[in-house]
C-alpha cells in the first residue's frame, strides 16, 4: 500500500474511503484541526433542519422531524380517562419511544435497541419537567373525566443525535394538537363525539381546542474529543468520539437538563460554558423553524 | 443563609458514610456503600472472556445489571444502568484486557435519596475490590437546588421531591501528587475539576447549576478523602489477617 509519510501515517498512500473505514480517528482529527467537520459544517453548527406538521392524518397531533438524516415521526392520540384519586384535575401524557429494525443496521427484531429505553426515559423527563404542558388543561370535568394523550415517537432513521430530534418532534406535534370534540352520552359518561356519532349534541369542550404551551424545551447535543467541541455529530461521530453532552434548555434559557453520561474526556467548567452557548443560539434557530412550520399550516 | 433541613443537617452537610467491601465470597469484588439510610450492594464478576455482539473486542467491555428493590425492571433501571456503563468505562482502562467483559451487578438495597451516585460509589468500590485496573476513581454527590436558589447536598428522598431541581454529579478523586501543583492543570484547572457524568433532573437557572458544581466539588474532595482512608485501613487489616 506504500509507506508512512513525513506524518507517519498512511494519508498520502490511501484513498479518502479507505482512510477513513481504517484509521476513522485520525480522518475525524484532521478535520478537527481545521475546525471543520467532514460534511463541512464549521463545528458549532447544527445540520439541517426541517420539521412537518400534520404527517400522520389519523392522529390527533403529529409532526415528522428530521436533523440532518434523523428523522422521528411523532403522533398524539387523545383519549378520555377518570383522573387519579391524588390528581382530581389533572390529565396525563404517557410518553413512548420506539426505535424499529428500518432505524439502523445495529437494531434488530426480538428486543428493543439498547438505547431506546434511555431516549424514552430522558424524553418524558424533560417534557414533563419543562412544565411546556399544564396538566391541568388537560383536564374535563374535575374528578371525573380528563385527557390522557399517549404520545408516539417512532425513529425512521438513527443518525446521531436521537434524543435532540425526538424532543423537537415531540415539541411539534404538540403544537399541531387539536384537541377533538367531546360530549355526553346517554349514560352520562363523556365520550369522543365522532366516535359515537354523536356529532348533533352539544359539546362539551367547544371553546377550548389548543394546548397553550408555555416554556418550551430544545436540546443540542455535542460531542467533546480533547478540546475540540463538535455540536450535533452523526452516528459516525459518535461511535468514535464517544464524550456526548446534551444541554436542554427553555425558551427562557433556564436549564431543564444537562446530560453527559461518563465518557473518556472531562468537561472542565470552560467545555460547558461553551455548550451552553452553542445550545443557546440552537433554541432561537430551532424556535424560528417552528414558528415557520406553524405559520405554513396555517396559512393552508 | 441558615437553611432548616429536616434531619438538622447543615447545607453543605453530608450524611453519614459507611462503605465495607470483600462482603460476598462468590463475586470477584463486592462493596456495600451506605450514605445515611440509602444502602447500594454492588458485586463484580470478571474479567471473563469474550464481549458482547455490538461491542469492540480491541477493548474490554463493561456490562451493568441493575436490580431494583422492588418491582419489574424498566425504563428507569435501563437508563441507571447506561449512565454506569459509560461511567465506569471512561474510568476503567480498558485496553489493558481486551475483548474481556466485565459485569457489574448493583442491587438497591434501600433507597432514601441519591440512589444513582451512592450505586456508582459502591460499583467503584467493588471494582477496587476486585483489582481492575482503573484511571482514578469516580466520586459522586447529588445537589438539589431549591425554588429560593440555596443548594443543599446528599438530599433526602423527601428533600428530593420538595426540591425544584437535582443533580447528580461524578468527578474524578482528588488528587495526591509529589509533583508541583502547577504540571497537573488542565486548562488551568486542576484535573479534579472536571465532570465525568452529569445528569440533572427539573428546571435550574445555569447559574445554579455553576454552583452545584462548585459546591459539588467541595464535597467530592471530603468523599475522596473517606475513600483514601477506607481502602488503607482495609488493606492494611487484610495484610494483618493474611
Amino acid at each position: 500500500m506504500g509507506l508512512p509519510n513525513a506524518n507517519g501515517d498512511l494519508s498520502t498512500e490511501v484513498e479518502v474511503d479507505a482512510f477513513r473505514r481504517l484509521f476513522p480517528l485520525h480522518f475525524y482529527e484532521k478535520h478537527l484541526l481545521e475546525s471543520i467537520s467532514p460534511d463541512a459544517r464549521p463545528l458549532g453548527r447544527a445540520r439541517e433542519t426541517t420539521i412537518a406538521l400534520g404527517a400522520v392524518a389519523s392522529a390527533n397531533g403529529s409532526a415528522l422531524a428530521k436533523i440532518g438524516s434523523t428523522t422521528m415521526l411523532a403522533a398524539i392520540k387523545m383519549k378520555v380517562m377518570t383522573p387519579s384519586l391524588e390528581t382530581p384535575d389533572e390529565g396525563c401524557i404517557v410518553i413512548d419511544f420506539h426505535m424499529p429494525p428500518i432505524c439502523s443496521p445495529i437494531v434488530r427484531p426480538g428486543g428493543p435497541a439498547e438505547a431506546a429505553p434511555v431516549v424514552a426515559k430522558q424524553l418524558s423527563d424533560t417534557i414533563l419537567s419543562s412544565g411546556m404542558i399544564n396538566l391541568k388543561e388537560l383536564s374535563l370535568v374535575s374528578g371525573k373525566a380528563a385527557w390522557m394523550a399517549y404520545l408516539d415517537i417512532y425513529c425512521l432513521d438513527a443518525d446521531g443525535a436521537l434524543f435532540d430530534t425526538a424532543l423537537l418532534s415531540a415539541v411539534a406535534a404538540f403544537s399541531h394538537l387539536e384537541i377533538p370534540v367531546v360530549s355526553l352520552n346517554d349514560d352520562g359518561k363523556i365520550v369522543l363525539s365522532e366516535e359515537q356519532g354523536l356529532s348533533d349534541r352539544e359539546p362539551v369542550n367547544k371553546e377550548k381546542r389548543k394546548i397553550n404551551l408555555s416554556s418550551v424545551p430544545f436540546s443540542l447535543t455535542c460531542v467533546l474529543h480533547k478540546n475540540y467541541i463538535l455540536a450535533d455529530p452523526t452516528a459516525e461521530e459518535e461511535s468514535i468520539m464517544d464524550t456526548i453532552l446534551t444541554v436542554v434548555l427553555d425558551s427562557s434559557s433556564q436549564l431543564v437538563s444537562l446530560h453527559k453520561p461518563g465518557g473518556t474526556v472531562l468537561a472542565y467548567t470552560s467545555a460547558i460554558q461553551d455548550c451552553i452557548a452553542l445550545t443557546r443560539q440552537r433554541v432561537k434557530e430551532l424556535q424560528k423553524i417552528l414558528e415557520e412550520a406553524i405559520s405554513g399550516m396555517e396559512v393552508d | 443563609m441558615e437553611v432548616d433541613r429536616e434531619d438538622g443537617r447543615s447545607q453543605n452537610q453530608l450524611r453519614p458514610l459507611a462503605c465495607s467491601r470483600n462482603i460476598l465470597h462468590r463475586a470477584h469484588g463486592s462493596a456495600s456503600w451506605s450514605q445515611g439510610d440509602t444502602k447500594v450492594l454492588a458485586a463484580v464478576y470478571g474479567p471473563k472472556a469474550g464481549t458482547k455482539k455490538n461491542e469492540n473486542p480491541e477493548k474490554a467491555c463493561i456490562e451493568v445489571i441493575w436490580k431494583p428493590k422492588t418491582g419489574q425492571i424498566g425504563k428507569p433501571e435501563k437508563e441507571y444502568e447506561m449512565i454506569l456503563k459509560r461511567t465506569l468505562e471512561s474510568i476503567c482502562i480498558l485496553t489493558v484486557n481486551p475483548n474481556t467483559t466485565t459485569s457489574i451487578i448493583v442491587q438497591v438495597v434501600n433507597d432514601d435519596g441519591a440512589l444513582l451516585p451512592s450505586a456508582i460509589n459502591a460499583a467503584c468500590m467493588a471494582l477496587v475490590d476486585a483489582g481492575i485496573p482503573m484511571k482514578h476513581l469516580a466520586v459522586a454527590i447529588c445537589c438539589c437546588v431549591a425554588k429560593s436558589g440555596y443548594v443543599i447536598l446528599d438530599p433526602t428522598k423527601l428533600e428530593e421531591q420538595k426540591m425544584k431541581a437535582f443533580a447528580y454529579l461524578v468527578f474524578p478523586n482528588s488528587v495526591r501528587s509529589v509533583l508541583p501543583e502547577g504540571s497537573l492543570r488542565v486548562e488551568g484547572e486542576p484535573i479534579e475539576n472536571g465532570i465525568i457524568t452529569s445528569v440533572t433532573h427539573g428546571i435550574m437557572s445555569v447559574a445554579d447549576y455553576f454552583y452545584c458544581l462548585e459546591r459539588g466539588r467541595a464535597a467530592s474532595v471530603k468523599l475522596s478523602d473517606f475513600l483514601r482512608r477506607n481502602l488503607q485501613q482495609q488493606s492494611t487489616d487484610s495484610s494483618k489477617a493474611g
